[in-house]
């Protein structure tokens, strides 16, 4: 199996992703350029954090329009695997691969510190490895991470159950408390009706060692090549939906 | 002809950084300042002279990429 991460003009957790994949999960990883329209095979796509295109107009609105956008929107139409993190997840809401929008933190500030999640979903390639419920501490650097939907999407995605993780305060409730940056729900991370798709703001490929501060984030990975290996189907449809 | 762009937050979504320009005005004594809401000026040159063509140019403009349908509303002049 081989992983993707796409470089886009101010990407800037690129070369941490690939190091997470490359010598920690010892897998092999292909860089994937935002000017390419070949994937070359990959099993998987991560957009990674940073500032694509400065965030100029908004977060991702510019490297939605990049040639490889249109290759990996393909490539999740036909079940491929693709993890949006921080502005992958931004640049995967404005492609509309995701619904909904990430805006402005609720206090206005760039909030760089450990965050508390709870895994609400173990159905997806990206959390089959984890205990439901499971509680992991994981980086969040951003600026612009408050999650916000309209009331019937909102609906829609707790109704399939594509709410994959919540900010959650040390006891584990998903309270105001916990909750970094105002997002609707207390949400984190979320995927597509089909389950091939996550976005998430909290930074997994930070919290693959526990000598850079934790581990927690390692098993996100070891789901994805599992669900890989396993041939687990794509588009393996527990989702339940009435649409 | 020019275009004149005006990208705003919807009523229903938050709008943390309106909130603190309201805050800020109330403080320095502007009371009657409601409802601040923070939005995008977006001015560019357009060539040719269908003033209609140029409207429905210019919306595309808007759904495509100036302004993201699921947080804000926009409108815009041409002249």
């Amino acid at each position: 199996m081989r992983w993707g991460v796409v470089t886009f003009p101010g990407s800037n957790d690129d070369h941490d992703t690939v190091h997470a994949i490359g010598a920690v999960l010892g897998e092999p990883v292909v860089p994937l350029w935002h000017e390419d329209r070949d994937l070359h095979g990959v099993d998987v796509v991560v957009l990674p954090g940073g500032f694509s295109y400065g965030d100029y107009l908004r977060p991702g609105a510019m490297a939605r329009f990049s040639p490889i956008i249109e290759s990996v929107a393909t490539f999740a139409e036909r079940g491929g695997f693709v993890w949006g993190i921080c502005n992958g997840f931004q640049v995967l809401c404005e492609a509309g691969l995701l619904p909904g929008a990430l805006i402005r933190n609720r206090d206005l500030r760039f909030i760089c510190r450990m965050a508390r999640i709870r895994v609400e979903e173990t159905d997806t390639a990206f959390t089959c490895r984890y205990a439901r419920s499971a509680l992991l501490s994981l980086p969040v650097k951003h600026g612009d991470g408050c999650y916000v939907a309209d009331h019937e999407t909102l609906e829609q995605l707790e109704h399939n159950r594509q709410v994959v993780f919540r900010y959650v305060d040390p006891s584990g409730a998903a309270s105001d408390r916990g909750n970094p940056n105002g997002s609707l729900a207390n949400i984190a991370g979320i995927c597509n009706a089909e389950r091939n798709v996550l976005g998430m703001m909290p930074h997994p490929e930070h919290a693959v060692e526990a000598l850079c501060g934790g581990d927690d984030a390692l098993e996100m990975f070891k789901s994805v090549s599992q669900a890989i290996r396993q041939g687990l189907p794509h588009r393996q449809s527990l989702a339940i939906s009435d649409r | 002809m020019r275009a004149r762009v005006y990208v705003t937050r919807k009523q229903a979504v938050l709008d943390p950084q309106g909130k603190a320009i309201e805050h800020s005005l109330h403080a320095l004594g502007f009371a009657e300042a409601q409802d601040v809401r923070l939005g995008k000026f977006i001015e560019f040159a357009l060539e040719g002279s269908d003033t209609d063509r140029a409207r429905q140019r210019v919306d595309e403009m808007c759904r495509a990429l100036l302004a993201n349908g699921v947080i804000e509303d926009y409108r815009f002049e041409i002249e």
